[in-house]
């Protein structure tokens, strides 16, 4: 029977099938860190249970941790207890730990890939719904809830019943200034932050195929941001050139078989999925959102849609409008920029440090503006000093700060002030995610280098021709 | 964790008629400093709640005593965002057995129903019906019967089935949680475990 690359990886994780019930599903590969994970810890301890597979679990703290002075004892104790929490308990089980300070440590999901931790074919789970990056390798990849890190510790299995499949097509190509922040915001926008919610996404067509790893992990990272379990994407040789060599990918003989089984990672082309989207990458333009959630996003030039255009009660959409300070009808270009934060499991990659350093290189940080510029992991860190970055950002007058989640759900000091403006490269505008009071327009790289060099929102693809120009 | 059986909830509705209720909205990130499961009832809402100086928001729904009880009734999307299931213990720490909306966000609902709060999708006429007779007479009393799978409004009679896996109804009815059934394959778990190739 035809079968998709989602029923190929799922079907063959299922340990047995429950009548009317979930499936018992194997994990290959688990990620914890130091929010999520204390309680399952203490739920082992107190039932008396082990961990099964301790390798199979890997361990890093980000949600927490300061993005200065990483060297200093961590100052809120809270924070600094969890931290140790989570130290204690990998050390107890046996599982290994990139703690602060470590050259491995970093977010989660930036980790996980870099290492090699990331396979196609594998089931990756994580006490933290963007789990779903790393679909972007074939894997099949969710987010969890406390009681099932629990589960997989001691069984490395979870029960869930199998979701439906959706398929996005997107062909055509990308036009100048639109990466794969704005194709995802796109999608978020056309199908609402409960379109996808029941089922699992494999993106595919033109723009996917010529996007690179760390787009198409930027893409599949917002998959649960439209509801879906996850996204993911077949591989290729983008992803085998990829993870060829990281620590934790199979080497030699292992490396021989497993690219067999994973050439044959993909969709049938008979499959049938229950549901199936096409759109055109022309069409996308660099998008923004003006709203408290990532589906109140828009094309940049746009104006604010009004009540009747969008989906969902009207009485929310004005609760929404107004904790941002907007009304419909307005333009978003030119709205005044308190703060940029590039940065998150979603735009924390070397790619974004990139991008962002293509429009703000020659020109100087608007005087408006705070920058968070925050990598992914100390791997992106030490990447972005190699490559001569870090020089352009200093000269436009940026600093860099050390890698870990910081603003882009605030539990550590990285806190936009309460009725502060932010663009941020982030996935989640929602109220008070950012800080008590804090407003957060969800943008790409670019869209959040030109705010930070204007002062204001503002179409990158403006700053991008005039670089052209100058460079003819 | 164990957590108390399920079977048949009688009680008045708090309602709360907002869509996409995130899970930073039900508690947001700076109460998820906790090691311990403990207390996270105090922040349920937190910010919609409270002001910043701590004192309470008259006009929201949880400072107005009128409306008690132990289900929350909300709008469409509910429980949408990140996975924290501290959202779902704050929202049974506070008191609540049931979460009764037209749609949930998945992992929101997964982590409900393993830990003991039970949530009932209906149709969005019902759950308008649910609302206007709640703001109607705060002292509606709503049903839930789990065996049955139904939830009605007492006073009316009207009443609405709801899904429910016969999995999970099994283990809410009994207080089982997954890890008492994982716990009794796990020769067949290993056993698939050494014929994984990474
Ligand atoms: S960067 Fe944000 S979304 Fe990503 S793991 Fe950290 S808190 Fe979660």
């Amino acid at each position: 029977m035809s079968k998709t690359l989602f029923d190929k990886v799922w079907d063959s994780h299922v340990v047995r099938k429950i009548e009317g019930g979930p499936d018992v599903f194997f994990i290959d590969r688990h990620l914890i860190h130091e929010v999520t994970s204390p309680v399952a810890f203490l739920g082992l301890k107190s039932r008396g249970l082990s961990v099964l597979y301790p390798e199979r679990t890997f361990a890093t703290a980000d949600h927490n941790t300061p993005t200065i002075n990483q060297h200093l004892p961590v100052a809120d104790p809270l924070s600094a207890n969890q931290l140790k929490q989570l130290e204690e308990n990998a050390n107890e089980f046996g599982i290994r730990h990139w703690g602060l300070g470590h050259q491995k440590n970093g977010i989660v999901h930036v980790v996980g890939p870099e290492n090699g931790i990331t396979l196609p074919g594998a089931t990756i789970v994580c006490g933290d719904s963007h789990t779903s990056t790393h679909g972007a390798f074939g894997a099949i990849a969710f987010g969890i809830g406390t009681s099932e890190v629990e589960m997989v510790l001691t069984s490395q299995c979870i029960m869930q019943p199998k979701p439906k499949k959706m398929r996005i097509n997107i062909e055509g190509s990308l036009g100048k200034g639109v990466t794969p922040k704005d194709v995802a915001l796109f999608i978020i926008s056309k199908l609402t932050t409960s379109g996808a919610t029941g089922y699992f996404v494999e993106y595919a067509g033109e723009v996917f195929e010529k996007m690179s790893m760390e787009g198409r992990m930027t893409v599949c990272n917002l998959s649960i941001e439209m509801g879906a379990r996850g996204g993911m994407i077949a591989p290729d040789e983008t992803t085998f050139n990829y993870i060829a060599g990281r620590e934790f990918t199979p080497k030699g003989e292992a490396w021989d078989k497993a690219m067999e089984y994973w050439k044959t990672l993909k969709t049938d082309a008979d499959a049938v999925f229950d549901i199936e989207y096409t759109f055109d990458g022309s069409s996308i333009e660099p998008m923004i959102t003006y709203g408290t959630n990532p589906g109140m996003g828009m094309g940049i030039s746009k104006a604010i849609p009004t009540a009747e255009e969008v989906e969902g009660g009207k009485a929310t959409y004005e609760k929404s409008l107004g904790y941002m300070g907007f009304h419909e009808g307005e333009a978003m270009i030119g709205k005044p920029v308190d703060y940029v934060f590039v940065g998150s499991c979603t735009n924390g990659r070397i790619e974004d440090f990139r991008a962002f350093a293509s429009v703000v290189k020659g020109r100087k940080k608007a005087d408006n503006v705070t920058a968070w510029l925050v990598p992914g992991s100390h791997i992106v860190e030490a990447q972005i000093k190699e490559e001569g970055i870090l020089d352009i950002l200093t000269e436009s007058g940026f600093e860099l700060r050390q890698p870990g989640c910081s603003a882009c759900l605030a539990m550590n000091d990285d806190k936009v002030p309460a009725g502060k403006y932010a663009v941020s490269t982030s996935n989640r505008n929602f109220e008070g995610r950012q800080g008590p009071g804090a407003r957060t327009m969800l943008a790409s790289p670019l869209v959040a280098a030109a705010a930070a060099v204007t002062g204001v929102v503002t179409d990158p693809r403006t700053l991008i021709e005039e670089q052209t120009l100058e460079l003819a | 964790m164990a957590y108390d059986k399920f079977t048949i909830l009688q009680s008045t509705a708090v309602p709360l008629p907002i869509e996409n209720v995130d899970t930073d909205q039900i508690i947001p990130a700076r109460f998820l400093k906790a090691t311990k499961r403990e207390g996270f009832g105090d922040n349920l809402f937190r910010d919609w709640r409270y002001n910043p100086d701590n004192t309470p928001k008259a006009d929201f729904v949880l400072n107005n005593s009128t409306y008690t009880g132990k289900i929350l009734v909300g709008g469409k999307n509910f429980g949408s965002g990140s996975s924290r299931e501290h959202a779902a213990w704050a929202v049974y720490d506070y008191g609540f057995r049931a979460v009764v909306s037209s749609f949930f966000a998945d992992i929101f609902k997964g982590n409900c129903l393993n830990i003991g709060v039970l949530p009932v999708q209906v149709s969005p006429e019902f759950l308008e019906k649910i609302f206007a007779a709640v703001f109607a007479d705060p002292n509606t009393q709503l049903e839930i019967n789990l065996p049955e799978q139904t939830i009605t409004l007492l006073a009316t009679g009207e009443k609405e089935s709801f899904d429910i896996n016969s999995y999970k109804k099994d283990n809410m009815q009994n207080g089982f949680d997954d890890i008492d059934y994982l716990q009794n394959i796990k020769g067949e778990i290993q056993e698939f475990a050494a014929e994984r190739p990474f």
